[in-house]
């Protein structure tokens, strides 16, 4: 994962981004139900169905622990597992638990920045859908009131 | 000054101390303490949060500090006698720089601690002993006082210069505004690291100053340093939750963590390129966050830490899948100075001896040079720092997982003078003591409140919301996984009390909260609430410190009649705790 990112880069990166904005927007009305869902149980049924769910160290994934802004946390992820279709971020204690879904083509490497919402302290997953399994992993994030540091 | 004249002043120094009454010092004491035998090939002298306390100062360590899971009974959350006990020999004179034994009395023995003029004299021995010697400072220096507050931290800056400091990390550095931080950091004549600082990613798109663009770090993440022919690699851990504990208004480009991945990587590249003898992490993380690092990143000789204020004698070895890293505190307030001597052999390095040396200011000579430097600093301002408000009638500390005696009075103070019900006061670990028959002066009140954003509020809050702050701060201080703390103690109450279970779970460690009156606080009644510090935003009120110094001119004498310090449960035994007024079930 790259998280040096410099100006050059940026503009280069944003670029690349709306030549593919079409694709990826299709796809998207596929989750839609998966968005609206207010529990895990409901985001996994419309995301995997009854696919098997397995922790995996392969995925790293970069949050804060303690986060500094609930309203913009940021967020990446990658992995070196073959075949990604999908990563998906979810928090288990937003209303609605599932922040961002992406599909990848077979050419995008399976490596993911975004910043996600947080009202509370809550679980945060990191799910990546291959052909046939489900992989996870998974950071406790704190939202908290700050003040009192030493 | 070399050996020999040091030596010669500090027998004037016994002589002084023993005119002034301090019988029990003897001549070969401050020679034992502070006459090191020879060790190793070089030499790393460490000080941490000094809080800018110019002049020595009393500073009574914790009779609580309770350590929850993994950590309880384990240091740093050992106290008094406790902390004794898992020593091998403490001389009296480390007993009253170690714990908070018969505090007034020994204060009364031993003197006053630190003061920079006293911590120069004692650094230029110790360095003139091992040439070379490499001074780290770990932050939390350039505030704490009147003049570090009105000079916005240069004060500090140039005592530091004048000092020597080779290398420093930070955190309550990061309480002035941004272009205020960048420039002291120019006028510093170190190196200021810091890997887990970087700006964001849309204030480099706005093109702010860094260190290095394409990695985003504000500040180099690490510096290397010869010592004595060796090559020592030293890497800056800032406080990785400054954003959080304190405004983020004034750093809005900066973001910090723990980023313990890039610390593992940073590690490697340094052993890679750089091939240093040793590798040193100056870290304001806190002793608890640093012993969960020190077992989950390799690579790391040594963690110099600082932040929680523990002034911890024995250096603690941790394993990790590299080997092993040796995490080490360095307490407060000027009152030691750690010294870290390694020893080289052909495979590397073969091993080290790690001392805290108290600084003790009757047993040393004052530096002349900064000593005129301080007078100088001090000299605009010394008429408003000089003015005795009141007369302490009692010991006054803050240090302390819960209430300390001049939080108390901080709380009585914003109760009376804002009219308040419920008065909260933040659990900061910096703060000196005043002895009992003391006067309080401004310069002592500000040392408990000086900071960027000292503005009073008061306002209506419900029960709830009380609730609320009280389990967030708990939660902050006893979460059984250190990288969730943020390193500070609770936040204190006036006008209201409460039991507090710390190994219980967020949301259910705070209960029976009741007002003086004994009434229960209820969950939609609403309370007027005073308090100080708010870091979301600035508050309306006058400053803290105006507000508590028109109680204190009123009161004469203060002394603390009602201690509202909570009633705890679930932590008998604990190693953590000791005389503890609160009372103490299960």
């Amino acid at each position: 994962m790259n998280v040096l990112v410099n100006r050059r880069r940026m503009l280069g990166g944003l670029l690349s981004l709306i030549a593919l904005g079409v694709a990826p927007l299709k796809v998207l009305a596929r989750v839609t139900k998966a968005f609206q869902a207010t529990e895990l149980d409901g985001v996994y049924a419309e995301l995997f169905a009854d696919m098997e769910i397995i922790e995996s160290a392969d995925i790293k994934m970069r949050i804060p622990d303690i986060a500094e802004n609930g309203a913009v946390v940021p967020v990446s992820i990658s992995t070196s597992l073959e075949n990604v279709q999908s990563i998906h971020v979810i928090i288990d204690q937003n209303p609605n638990p599932l922040s961002a879904s992406f599909e990848l083509t077979d050419s995008s490497p399976a490596d993911i920045s975004t910043r996600v919402k947080m009202g509370k302290s809550s679980v945060v997953r990191a799910m990546v859908k291959t052909v046939d399994k489900v992989y996870m992993t998974q950071q406790q994030v704190k939202v908290t009131i700050g003040g009192c540091g030493g | 000054m070399n050996r020999r004249e040091f030596l010669a002043l500090l027998s004037k120094a016994w002589i002084a101390a023993s005119v002034s009454g301090c019988s029990s010092l003897r001549p070969l004491r401050a020679e034992n303490l502070y006459q090191l035998a020879p060790f190793g090939q070089a030499r790393i002298l460490h000080i941490t949060d000094t809080h800018a306390q110019l002049h020595p100062v009393y500073f009574r360590e914790p009779n609580v500090n309770i350590g929850v899971g993994s950590a309880a009974g384990k240091f740093p959350h050992r106290v008094g006698r406790n902390l004794l006990d898992a020593i091998s020999t403490a001389a009296p004179a480390d007993i009253h720089a170690l714990t908070y034994l018969d505090f007034a009395e020994a204060s009364e023995r031993y003197g006053k601690v630190g003061g920079f003029q006293y911590l120069r004299s004692l650094i230029e021995q110790l360095r003139s002993s091992a040439p070379g010697s490499l001074l780290l400072d770990g932050g939390d220096t350039w505030q704490g006082s009147g003049t570090a507050l009105w000079t916005r931290g240069q004060d500090m800056v140039g005592a530091c210069n004048l000092l020597g400091v080779d290398v420093m990390t930070g955190h309550w550095e990061f309480t002035y505004r941004e272009e205020e931080i960048l420039s002291n950091v120019r006028a510093f004549n170190g190196d200021f690291v810091a890997q887990n600082i970087r700006a964001t990613e849309d204030a480099l798109f706005e093109g702010v100053e860094v260190y290095d663009e394409d990695s985003g770090h504000v500040f180099p993440p690490y510096t290397m340093k010869q010592v004595n022919g060796k090559s020592i690699a030293v890497i800056g851990q800032a406080f990785p939750y400054t954003p959080i504990a304190n405004p983020r208004r004034f750093i809005p480009n900066w973001t910090f963590g723990i980023q313990e991945q890039d610390l593992n990587a940073l590690v490697e590249r340094i052993r890679g390129s750089e091939q240093p003898d040793a590798v040193i992490l100056l870290s304001h993380n806190g002793m608890d966050v640093d012993l969960k690092l020190a077992s989950r990143v390799s690579g790391v000789d040594f963690i110099m830490g600082g932040h929680t204020h523990d002034g911890v004698p024995v250096p603690i070895e941790v394993k990790n899948a590299g080997g092993t890293t040796v995490v080490t505190n360095a307490g407060s307030n000027g009152k030691f100075v750690a010294v870290l001597d390694l020893d080289f052999g052909r495979s590397g390095l073969n091993g080290y001896r790690y001392q805290l040396l108290p600084v003790f200011a009757n047993l040393l000579p004052a530096d002349k040079a900064m000593q005129a430097y301080i007078d100088k600093v001090r000299q605009p301002y010394a008429d408003v720092l000089d003015e005795k408000l009141a007369i302490a009638d009692t010991l006054l500390y803050r240090r302390g997982n819960f209430n300390g005696t001049f939080d108390q009075v901080i709380c009585d103070a914003l109760i009376q003078e804002l009219d308040a019900q419920i008065a909260l006061s933040p659990g900061f670990r910096w703060g000196t003591s005043v002895l009992p028959g003391q006067a309080i002066t401004m310069e002592r009140l500000l040392d408990q409140t000086c900071m960027t954003y000292p503005e009073t509020y008061v306002r209506d809050m419900t029960g709830t919301e009380i609730k609320t702050i009280m389990e967030s701060v708990a939660d902050n201080l006893f979460n059984i996984d250190p990288y969730y703390q943020q390193g500070g103690d609770m936040v204190r109450t006036g006008g209201m009390n409460y039991s507090c279970a710390p190994r219980a779970s967020m949301g259910s460690r705070i209960t029976d909260m009741q007002l003086r009156d004994g009434r229960y606080i209820e969950d939609s009644k609403t309370y007027r609430v005073a308090g100080w510090a708010t870091v979301a935003a600035q508050s309306p009120g006058e400053p803290v410190w105006d507000v508590v110094a028109n109680y204190l001119r009123d009161k004469q004498v203060v002394s603390v009649d009602r201690f509202e310090t909570p009633r705890l449960k679930g932590i008998a035994g604990n190693s953590g705790i000791a005389d503890y007024a609160g009372g103490i079930s299960g």
